[in-house]
């Protein structure tokens, strides 16, 4: 099979069994405020990067990487400095 | 992943295979009874784990296939050949087997049916999953949701759940279904004959006056490009949900 670089591409819903792992909640329904330009996406919009040794989460307006995932000998690292709030249901 | 702990309410369990559908040439649906499913949404996945005898695990998200009113649990299977985990769910799998599950996972990607806006639903592949979950969702509630799916597949062999979609929709009950075929058409095709495009998405959808609810699943570059036509043609962007499926899925 050959894959194209735009085939890597995917969406929040690709990984809402993992941030249901992190969050213990359904977030691909979270609404989450990019850093860089202020919009606001629902989490299973955002675009999924998941061929990297971890998953990178990029804003689908701006571009910005959201958040980065890394998940192994039995740690999370979660690095979310270009989200400015996520806002989900209690 | 030793540290189940972590998953909160959210834990493995085992699903017995109790029957094993041949959907298309390399296609096939799983059905599971797992004793305490606790229910899901049309459109929700469910997360499948295969652990080898030495300990390696391997772990895949697929689309459930079934209604939520159907007792079993289905999924849909597309078997990649340099895969990890499909090769082994579409050809090794028994009827009897028991295998690791958890779910349900997700929640942007669903529709609980109950309101009055019409659907429209456009699949790429093995996209058409979670839009079948939805369309048995509708007939297993007799809802009479106005719905079009239009289902873009590379040949007739390759549509999945071709015979019941074609029972389906010669109920009559305000469903109805566009194929498209890509790559190759049987003689006497009627159906369309190219990927799919505006002015194909400008015949088939609803007005934008009846503003459906509108679900796109399928690899990404036909996602966005139905996605971006859709737009185009001034349908409300919040109104338009999207899943792309890619080859991480193997």
């Amino acid at each position: 099979m050959t894959v194209q670089q735009s085939d890597l591409k995917l969406d929040g819903n690709a990984i809402a069994g993992l941030l249901r792992e992190i969050f213990t909640m359904e977030m691909t329904t979270a609404e989450s405020t990019c850093a860089g330009c202020h919009k606001v996406h629902a989490v299973g919009q955002v675009e999924v990067y998941m061929n990297a040794p971890g998953v990178v989460v990029r804003c689908p307006a701006c571009g910005q990487v959201q958040m980065r995932i890394v998940k192994g000998g039995g740690r999370y690292w979660l690095d979310l400095t270009g989200i400015r709030s996520l806002e989900f249901s209690a | 992943m030793a540290r189940t702990a972590v998953l909160g309410r959210l834990n493995w369990q085992l699903g017995n295979v109790a029957e094993l559908v041949q959907e298309t040439p390399r296609v096939a649906s799983l059905v599971f009874d797992v004793p305490a499913w606790p229910g899901h949404l049309a459109g929700q996945h469910v997360d499948v784990r295969l652990t080898a005898d030495d300990g390696y695990q391997a772990e895949r998200s697929y689309s459930i296939a079934s209604a939520p009113e159907d007792p079993r649990l289905a999924i849909t299977v597309e078997r990649l050949d340099d895969g990890e985990v499909s090769p082994y769910l579409v050809g090794e799998v028994r009827k009897g087997d028991k295998i690791e599950l958890r779910g349900p996972i997700g929640g942007y990607f669903v529709w609980r049916g109950g309101d009055d806006r019409p659907l429209l639903l456009v699949a790429g592949g093995s996209g058409i999953v979670p839009l079948m979950a939805m369309i048995r969702h509708r007939t297993a509630g007799k809802s009479t949701t106005a719905t079009k799916l239009l289902y873009s597949s590379r040949s007739e062999d390759d549509i999945i759940y071709k015979a019941e979609l074609d029972a389906l929709a010669a109920v009559g009950d305000g469903l109805t279904v566009a194929h498209c075929l890509t790559r190759t058409q049987p003689p006497g095709w009627r159906g369309y004959a190219r990927r799919i495009d505006r002015a194909m998405l400008e015949e088939v959808a609803w007005p934008k006056a009846q503003n459906p609810i509108i679900f796109v699943c399928g690899p990404t570059p036909m996602v966005e490009a139905v996605a971006g036509h859709l737009v185009d043609m001034g349908f409300d962007a919040a109104s338009i949900k999207t899943e792309r499926f890619g080859p991480t899925g193997g």
